[in-house]
């Protein structure tokens, strides 16, 4: 029981770290209808801001991640401004590619920067793990932080979303984006706010996996990148409760089947799963049903 | 609309997540073996009166395995530097040229065929497993006398051309679970391994057969892939719930170092046991050494050893650190290639083919002190015969066993 336990509540640190990723996914998505293959290379970049502040010139923790939330909001609004807003009106597939092109640009910068060569991550949470049940169940501090990062982080989101007017004018650019330049909404404007905001996250989900996983390479982001687009179509892309609830059940799933069933094949299972759920709702687990519009 | 982006952008991430992993940089490869043409360009100057063996090198320089390939690189520029000050193999000089692998088995072909334009007689290479596997191939075709310092998988000396220094990984993983057995470390056994490396899987078969005549108990035996090296918290709960005393890793040092970081994060202080890839994790940047108080591993060189005193001051004269038994292993190597080229009377104006089949004899007929080992003698399969030996971390140094 006690075992269970601890994978369950692994699966769920894990989980919110794909959710926190997800939900960058998962905005940008349902207000620019594009999708952001570069999202997981911010991550990288955050994990690397964080590593230079503090590791290399001994900065303080609470510096190195304000200043990669900083330098990932700039780089995320830099992108679009400079690699996707130009193609605005362009066909999905050509923003699709520049996308990955934008991926692979980022990872071979960081690559000629710091090498290839992986880093061991000082985790930015320090406080000592915390035992439950006379110290049989014992569950590290940077898994409580994860998972209370995400908790909060997306009860913030909604608020921001549905009570603030920038929060409203991305709810109007997402339904119809023509009428809402008709109603006076900049929707330049609004997606670059999309963008800042899915690139501060991805500097925090970069603390956290960081610090959860302490291996930086410049291809830390790729992976967990797949996988929080794959929880964010999981729970519904474009929906915010949708990309949180995804993530924390690939997270479990991945968890479970790798300690129940096979640690070799837990990823081959995930990706079933997903094939499964996708086969009989098609639009995720909160996706919005779509009529095609004639 | 919608259902088109959202296709096509499932169908872009498992294009994308193919490419992902295998991702490197060809522009660092290149400058890095620019480096190495130009150094042996320049030794090539020195010793250009008369004809000088050509002896090239592939390893990884770069990426998650560079510290074996610095390492093998060093102990074989030392080897070849002592061996030509001392008047060369049979009075020619050697030349010698290092490729960059990135632990990558097509970049190791293609740095094979850049040696090859270079005009390479014999290779010394190459350092990891899954490259000299693919390397080996191609050297069995050309019939190009390979002597691997480090590669340790089975497969990799399958050509009769080839030759290695190191321990096969049967006799690493029936060495481990014998030294374990023996000296009564531990009885039950938790085995964490890396299902997609050929090294890894093969380690951990012989131990689990070997385990067994020990009357070790495996308690646990847990894999991940190379896609998912970053969390093992499953992999150290099933362990520490099975009540592992002993945790096996026949693993590379880099996730070893990650797995040392996550168990003491979960209060899980087991025995660590590692191979010889575990040897390197004291260098890995940022890494805090204290995780590795009290690892052990088994290794055929270290630097406490008597005898091995004059090649680490020599070596860290020379580099500014410890070598590691890879620095060791190609060391070694580079010796047996001259022992081997004098016993057989090898000379450079032989042509590739000619040569293997002269140095292939001249391998098994000598016997031979090296660091790694007293008394190396190899058989025709081209193992080596030679006595393992255990290192323990203590202090953030490697301490000799019994």
């Amino acid at each position: 029981m006690m075992s269970f336990l601890s994978y369950f509540i692994n699966g769920v640190s894990l989980g919110s770290v794909y959710a926190i990723i997800a939900l960058g996914y998962t905005m940008v998505y349902g207000i620019a209808k594009m999708l952001n293959f570069a999202h997981g290379d911010i991550i990288m970049v955050g994990g690397f801001t964080v590593f230079t502040i503090v590791s290399t010139m001994g900065g303080s923790p609470v510096a190195g991640v304000l200043a990669s939330i900083v330098v990932c909001t700039v780089l995320g609004v830099t992108i679009e401004k400079v690699a996707y807003r130009p193609l605005r009106d362009a066909s999905p597939l050509a923003v699709l590619i520049t996308a990955i092109g934008v991926s692979y640009l980022l990872q071979n910068v960081a690559l000629l920067i710091f090498g290839s060569n992986a880093r061991q991550f000082t985790s930015v949470v320090t406080l000592p793990p915390l035992k439950l049940a006379g110290g049989e169940l014992s569950i590290s501090s940077v898994t409580i932080v994860t998972i209370l990062s995400c908790i909060v982080i997306m009860i913030a989101l909604t608020l921001f979303i549905n009570r603030t007017k920038v929060g409203q004018a991305m709810l109007a650019v997402s339904e119809d984006r023509g009428a809402a330049t008709l109603m006076g909404i900049n929707v330049n404007g609004t997606i670059a706010v999309t963008f800042a905001i899915g690139s501060a996250l991805a500097a925090v989900a970069g603390v956290l996996l960081c610090s959860a996983y302490p291996s930086l390479t410049p291809y830390t982001g790729s992976m967990p990148g797949i996988k929080a687009f794959v929880a964010a179509v999981f729970g519904g892309i474009g929906s915010i409760p949708g990309a949180m609830i995804g993530g924390i059940l690939l997270g479990i799933i991945e968890n479970l089947a790798k300690a129940y069933i096979s640690s070799q094949l837990s990823d081959a299972i995930v990706f079933s799963v997903l094939i499964l759920v996708l086969l009989v709702r098609p639009t995720g687990i909160l996706g919005r049903k779509i009529s095609e519009k004639v | 609309m919608k259902k088109r982006v959202l296709s096509l952008g499932l169908a872009a991430v498992m294009a994308f997540s193919m490419t992902a992993c295998s991702s490197g940089t060809s522009e660092e490869t290149e400058a890095a073996g620019n480096e190495a043409a130009a150094e042996g360009g320049e030794e090539g100057g020195e010793a250009a009166e008369g004809a000088t063996f050509k002896i090239g090198g592939i390893g990884p320089l770069t990426g998650s395995a560079a510290a074996y390939g610095q390492a093998v690189q060093n102990g074989m520029e030392l080897a070849i530097k002592e061996i030509n000050e001392a008047g060369g193999i049979n009075g020619y000089q050697i030349e010698y040229n290092y490729q960059d692998d990135e632990n990558d088995p097509e970049k190791a072909v293609n740095a094979y065929n850049t040696l090859k334009d270079w005009g390479m007689q014999m290779l010394l290479g190459t350092v990891t497993s899954k490259p000299c596997i693919a390397v080996g191939a191609e050297a069995e075709a050309d019939n190009m006398f390979l002597l691997t310092p480090s590669g340790s998988a089975v497969a990799c000396i399958a050509g009769d051309n080839a030759f290695r220094v190191c321990f096969s990984d049967p006799d690493q993983g029936r060495a481990s679970a014998q030294y374990i057995g023996e000296h009564g470390l531990a009885t039950k056994i938790g085995i964490i391994y890396d299902s997609s490396s050929e090294y890894s899987d093969g380690i951990r078969e012989s131990f689990v057969t070997e385990a067994a005549n020990q009357g070790l108990e495996i308690v646990s035996s847990e894999a991940f892939t190379a896609d998912s090296n970053t969390d093992f918290s499953v992999q150290l709960d099933k362990a520490k719930e099975n009540g592992a005393e002993l945790v096996f890793l026949p693993i590379y040092y880099q996730e070893a170092s990650v797995i040392l970081k996550q168990a003491s994060d979960k209060d899980f202080a087991p025995i660590f046991f590692g191979c010889d890839g575990m040897d390197g994790i004291l260098s890995v940047e940022n890494f805090d050494t204290s995780l590795a108080e009290g690892l052990m591993l088994l290794t055929p060189f270290s630097v406490d050893e008597e005898g091995s005193q004059d090649f680490v001051a020599a070596y860290e004269e020379a580099y500014g650190i410890e070598p590691l038994q890879f620095a060791a292993g190609a060391y070694d190597g580079m010796y047996a290639i001259k022992a081997a080229a004098e016993q057989a009377g090898v000379t450079p104006d032989m042509d590739v083919s000619e040569m293997c089949e002269a140095m292939k004899g001249g391998m098994t007929q000598i016997e031979m002190d090296g660091l790694t080992g007293a008394g190396m003698t190899w058989n025709e399969a081209g193992e080596p015969n030679k006595a393992p030996k255990a290192v323990k971390i203590v202090n953030g140094v490697y301490e000799m066993q019994e």
